[in-house]
């Protein structure tokens, strides 16, 4: 019986896990690296272990470390998780080597599964159809095809080939990407789909001859081949198609004597199924299965390693549920990672909504890890009334402080096509333009407006004197008061002015200020009334309201000419590592020349010249790290 | 409290009518002044980069928070701009309450009049009695020399003021934009603190041509007085501003540390505002202001809580007295209710104010009063002791004093009530009040009798036609006169002002006034008189 369990993983996994020990009654432990020591899976623990350092390979990657924190903190169990070490069957062995619970498959499970191409190999052997492409007899009638790592996940190595001439440069590429990423340069190629979608069954079984199949999920919506959005049951799916994913899915647990939580994907295209892959651990996606089963994964896993009987019966599904990631990210600039302290992280609670979070108030976004903040779930008698309420929690969301895809989240859960269930794989990509157009300009207007009136009120309320007296009284008014905001490349000047007790504008036509008090801001515009919560900190802002958070930069008034930077600066973006310098002092540049490459979150970013001139300053060198907004080069304009 | 006012009744709304234009053509008036020296101006002045007076102040105090202007109308009704080329007013700076001053270079480059002069001294005297440290936005061509006569010998106090308020220990910052020569160079040469604008600030005793007139030295602007010269190399400026809104990010910077405490007790926190409708008092003041009306309707919407205490309710009725709070602070009221004051409202006047000398206690007095009754009767019965009893009173009293004019200010009731020359720290009218030695027709009547009986001394015969033409012109003089915006413009008040506004002036200048400390006249007990 397991009675203290090690979670050797990060994040809102770890805290998943956790929530079910505490419910079981076995004792926590935490690993974590240096950056997440404050974390909130770290502090829910009951014990944690330091790994020194912060990238993946010093830390979450160190099996060794983290089997040795097992046995300093006297568990019994490790549970991997999803990512990292999950899917490492060498751990896998060194973990039962040790004489600890593994809570998961077999490591030859795990082995067989891990190569893509032996898993192909077996499924087809055992009747499931596979997507494959001999790369030794390609022709042009195969294109367009996918390349991708035997040994890959995550959309890494993966590569779309569309003409015979770049296939053996691209094939060069997606080998010499995988060697480095996995340590096994190994391909393979598959035809790809690309209004395909994809559809997951998920397998649980126990060591006693059981094997549940437990629906399937729709994890069509991708983008850079990561999920965003899931849901169980996938729609739209005739009851054949279903029927015989269901049943090609357990052949394939089946088929390597499965123990525990895995999960098999397929791409359908109409009525065409194709084995992809089967991961041999918990999928992030779980909780809307765990929804729609009323199961706790996690206890069912746990319960299979202690070598308990699964019932025979697996229960029926009920209602429908999907799921939304909410990745710190800017969908707007090709999803680049972001990072920040989140000022405020409060989704409402309600019947049927679910919560996986990694952050809270007051949390770090960092550099290091993954940028997914939060799963979203929401759990409905039928796919309608289920998009409908997550679309209301997203709405009344307070995620303050860190950019993130929500509103992308939103603009999808309002698409015709997802609302009639007609997803794809490359649906995100075909839509990006539209669901990263964010609030109409009007709604931003008033968002703005809300802002300004709701920072001078509070101003005007905290002041250490006259903090009675009504916001920017004047018994002379000679010109507005006047404040300026940025959001992205937009500026919003808002002017207002003291009448008698209240303030007044006419920044946005047809709307006029009906109260101000404390952090609320009540707009009327026309026979409407919106109330605005408006909240500061620092230079930014944040309102919410009826459309959503919208945050904006105040830009300040003064700027001591002592931290103004030179005209033809280039500055970090973001928090990054040096990795190249392009150019010396001196060297002659024109507009678009790359100047400093710079990696943060696992993501390149290339600083180029603004202009066509000569660099005459360059702070930057390989391997430094800087914060954001650090001077990087200048470069002087060619006159 | 209760209220008879009745919102819905004919009578109200032709008051609140007369009072809306009042107040609308009171905006009118301070357009004027707030124009500065009109669009073109402006515009010319924008074009050089520079900022109005009113933009610079906007910029210099903290964001959202109020600025009280005073002496809006200084100069009204004479041959001088109206606004006297300066902008004077109460400020927050880093949460400091300041006294700024801004000349205004856009009217005749900021060249100081006896009005500009007036208005400095005023905001002089307002600084010193309430302890407020003054920052000066310096841009002034130095004395409009057609009326040098008038401000040379007088004017040489603004420097001389500056240095009492250091030794005072209320500190004094000069920002120079522009112009600040020969006299005017005083003004940062007296201040603690210097900043000057990177090729705007111009600061020597004599330019380029008067240089060159004594010395026979050719030199240029930045050479004797450029605020790069006066930065590196007089050393008379402690901050060089890269430009003028550096200026002023400076000047915020220097008052966030100056170490500011008031020294005043702070205001009670979590007060209620009035309970009655402060937007009625528009409709309270008869349109005709020998229609008497009682102030306790305008004291119920003006402090905390609409809550009066009120003292001797049942003496003196033509006089109410009471306890109550503004914005936080205790307050003591002295408002006239039937206009005339006789002996038992001038004694009961006089003990009240010394009870409020006893416990510290401000007072704000609301004039409405024609002055001490006349007639044998009455001065039988001691008017002129009684009355000085009272004005002796308001005279010694040394807790701050607020007077606001609601209607009529006659005669000595004019000094009873703390009247100008009685030095209140702030003094305002409401649009449409008025202030002389009596009503107009009174006075035309009065100086018809006097004539009449010179004639009759004479035995010279009385021109009925000439009288009758001499007291409709006596009447119509006395009448613009007496007119709140005349008095204001010749500096007798600090504003004219919109009754609304009235709570939150006063709760303006009673913050402003806890930077000094409060303490009442020691010396005698109270006499009961």
């Amino acid at each position: 019986m397991i009675r203290k369990l090690v979670v050797a993983n990060r994040g809102e996994i770890a805290r998943r896990v956790f929530r079910t020990c505490r419910e079981l009654g076995i004792a926590t432990v935490a690993v974590h690296s240096d950056a997440d020591a404050t974390a909130p899976f770290v502090t829910e623990a009951d014990q944690a272990i330091r790994l020194p350092g912060n990238a993946p390979a010093d830390t979450y990657l160190r099996g060794d470390l983290i089997i040795e924190a097992a046995r300093a903190a006297g568990a019994d169990a490790i549970h991997p998780g999803y990512g990292f070490l999950s899917e490492n069957a060498a751990f896998a062995g060194a973990v039962e080597a040790a004489g600890l619970t593994w809570i998961g498959p077999a490591p030859e499970s795990i082995a067989t599964m891990g190569s893509k191409i032996d898993a192909k190999r077996l499924m087809a052997a055992a009747g499931v159809p596979v997507l494959a492409a001999d790369l030794a007899t390609v022709t042009a009638s195969d294109l367009p095809l996918l390349v991708k790592a035997s040994a890959g996940g995550g959309g890494r190595g993966m590569r779309i080939v569309d003409s015979l001439d770049r296939l053996a440069d691209q094939v060069a590429r997606a080998e010499a990407e995988a060697a480095s990423a996995f340590g096994d340069g190994t391909v393979f190629a598959e035809p790809y789909l690309p209004t395909a979608r994809h559809v997951e069954v998920q397998i649980l079984a126990d060591t006693h001859g059981t094997t549940w199949v437990l629906g399937d999920r729709d994890c069509s919506l991708q983008r850079r081949h990561q999920k965003v959005v899931e849901e169980a049951p996938a729609p739209l799916l005739a009851h054949e198609t279903r029927t015989s994913l269901h049943a090609f899915a357990l052949a394939a647990a089946q088929a390597v004597g499965y123990r525990g939580a895995g999960t098999v994907e397929f791409l359908v295209d109409g009525d065409r199924i194709f084995f992809l892959e089967m991961n041999t651990r918990l999928q992030v996606e779980h909780p809307v299965t765990e929804c729609v089963t009323g199961l706790d994964l996690v206890a069912l896993q746990i319960a299979v390693a202690e070598g308990r009987p699964l019932p025979a019966q697996a229960p029926p599904i009920t209602g429908h549920a999907i799921e939304v990631r909410l990745y710190a990210e800017d969908p707007a600039a090709a999803f680049a990672p972001q990072t920040g302290h989140v000022r405020a992280f409060d989704i409402p609670h309600h019947p049927g909504v679910r919560m996986d979070s990694a952050v809270e108030a007051g949390s770090e976004v960092g550099v290091h890890y993954d940028a997914m903040l939060a799963k979203v779930i929401a759990h409905a008698a039928d796919r309608d009334a289920a998009i409908r309420l997550l679309d209301g929690v997203l709405r009344r969301a307070r995620l303050h402080g860190v950019t993130t895809n929500l509103d992308l989240l939103r603009a999808v859960l309002s698409d015709d096509e997802f609302i009639a269930g007609r997803v794809h794989t490359t649906l995100l990509d075909e839509r990006l333009d539209r669901w990263t157009a964010g609030p109409d300009p009007r709604s931003l207007a008033k968002a703005a407006l809300a802002a300004a009136i709701g920072q001078a009120t509070r101003a005007a309320a905290t002041s250490t004197v006259l903090d009675r007296i009504p916001a920017a009284w004047r018994n002379a008014a000679a010109q507005p008061r006047r404040r300026v905001y940025r959001r992205g490349p937009d500026r919003y000047t808002v002017t207002y002015s003291s009448a008698g007790r209240r303030l007044v504008s006419d920044f946005v036509t047809g709307v006029t200020v009906a109260d101000a008090h404390g952090d609320l801001v009540v707009l009327s515009d026309g026979p409407i009334r919106e109330t605005y919560r408006v909240t500061t900190s620092g230079q930014s802002v944040d309102v919410d309201g009826p459309a959503g958070s919208v945050s904006f930069e105040l830009i300040p008034t003064f700027v001591d000419p002592a931290d103004t930077v030179a005209p033809g600066s280039l500055v970090a973006p973001m928090p990054a590592a040096v990795t190249d310098v392009a150019v010396e002092l001196g060297t002659v540049v024109a507009k678009g020349d790359p100047i400093v490459v710079l990696e943060a979150m696992k993501m390149q970013h290339t600083v180029t010249a603004p202009t066509d001139g000569t660099v005459t300053g360059l702070t930057a060198t390989v391997g430094r790290q800087v914060v954001a907004g650090a001077v990087l080069a200048v470069i002087e304009e060619k006159p | 409290m209760r209220t008879s006012v009745d919102a819905t009744s004919p009578g109200y709304a032709a008051n609140r009518e007369v009072m809306l234009e009042r107040v609308a053509d009171l905006a009118a008036q301070q357009a004027a002044a707030l124009a500065g020296g009109g669009p073109k101006a402006v515009e010319r002045h924008h074009r050089r980069g520079k900022l109005t007076a009113r933009e610079r102040v906007e910029l210099l105090i903290d964001p959202d928070s109020p600025f009280l202007e005073l002496g809006v109308l200084a100069g009204w009704g004479t041959d001088f701009a109206v606004g006297g080329s300066v902008v004077t007013g109460l400020g927050v700076i880093e949460g400091v309450e300041c006294l700024i001053i801004a000349h205004d270079p856009t009217v005749k480059g900021g060249a100081s009049n006896p009005v500009t002069v007036r208005k400095i001294f005023r905001a002089n005297q307002i600084a010193a009695e309430n302890r407020l440290p003054t920052v000066t936005l310096v841009e002034s061509g130095g004395a409009d020399l057609q009326t040098q006569k008038d401000i040379f010998i007088p004017g040489g106090a603004v420097f001389r003021n500056l240095t009492a308020a250091s030794a005072d220990r209320r500190p004094t910052i000069a920002l120079v934009f522009g112009n600040s020569t020969a006299g005017g160079a005083y003004v940062p040469g007296m201040s603690d603190y210097t900043v000057m604008v990177k090729d705007g600030a111009k600061v020597f005793l004599g330019g380029p041509p008067l240089v060159k007139m004594a010395t026979g030295e050719e030199s240029d602007d930045e050479s004797l007085g450029g605020a790069e010269m006066h930065a590196r190399t007089s050393g008379l400026a402690d901050y060089l501003a890269a430009d003028e809104l550096d200026a002023l990010r400076i000047g915020r910077s220097i008052v966030r540390r100056l170490n500011w405490r008031k020294l005043g007790p702070p205001p009670r926190r979590g007060y209620a505002e009035p309970l009655l409708d402060t937007e009625e008092l528009l409709g309270i003041v008869p349109s005709d202001l020998k229609v008497p009306f009682d102030p306790r309707e305008v004291i119920g919407r003006i402090v905390d809580g609409s809550e009066f205490d009120e003292f001797k309710p049942l003496y003196g009725t033509s006089l109410v007295t009471g306890w109550a709070q503004l914005h936080g602070y205790p307050i003591g009221i002295l408002a006239n209710a039937q206009g005339v004051l006789f002996s038992q409202e001038a004694q009961k006047a006089a003990q009240f104010i010394q009870l409020a000398n006893q416990s510290d206690t401000p007072l704000l007095f609301l004039h409405n009063t024609t002055g001490y009754m006349v007639g044998a009767q009455y001065e039988q019965g001691g008017i002129i002791k009684h009355g000085a009893q009272m004005i002796n009173a308001v005279s010694n009293s040394t807790v701050p004093h607020l007077s606001v004019v609601m209607g009529a200010s006659y005669g000595a009731g004019n000094y009873g009530m703390s009247g100008r020359a009685y030095d209140p720290r702030f003094m305002f009218s409401w649009a449409g009040a008025k202030s002389a030695v009596m009503g107009p027709a009174q006075l035309a009547g009065v100086i018809s009798i006097v004539s009449q009986q010179a004639a009759a001394a004479r035995g010279a015969p009385f021109d009925e036609q000439a009288d009758a033409a001499m007291r409709a012109l006596v009447e119509k003089q006395v009448e613009e006169q007496s007119l709140a915006y005349f008095t204001s413009g010749l500096g007798y008040d600090d504003g004219v002002i919109d009754p609304r506004d009235t709570r939150t002036i006063l709760g303006i200048c009673l913050s402003a006034i806890h930077s000094a400390p409060v303490a009442g006249a020691r010396g005698y007990g109270v006499f009961r008189l």
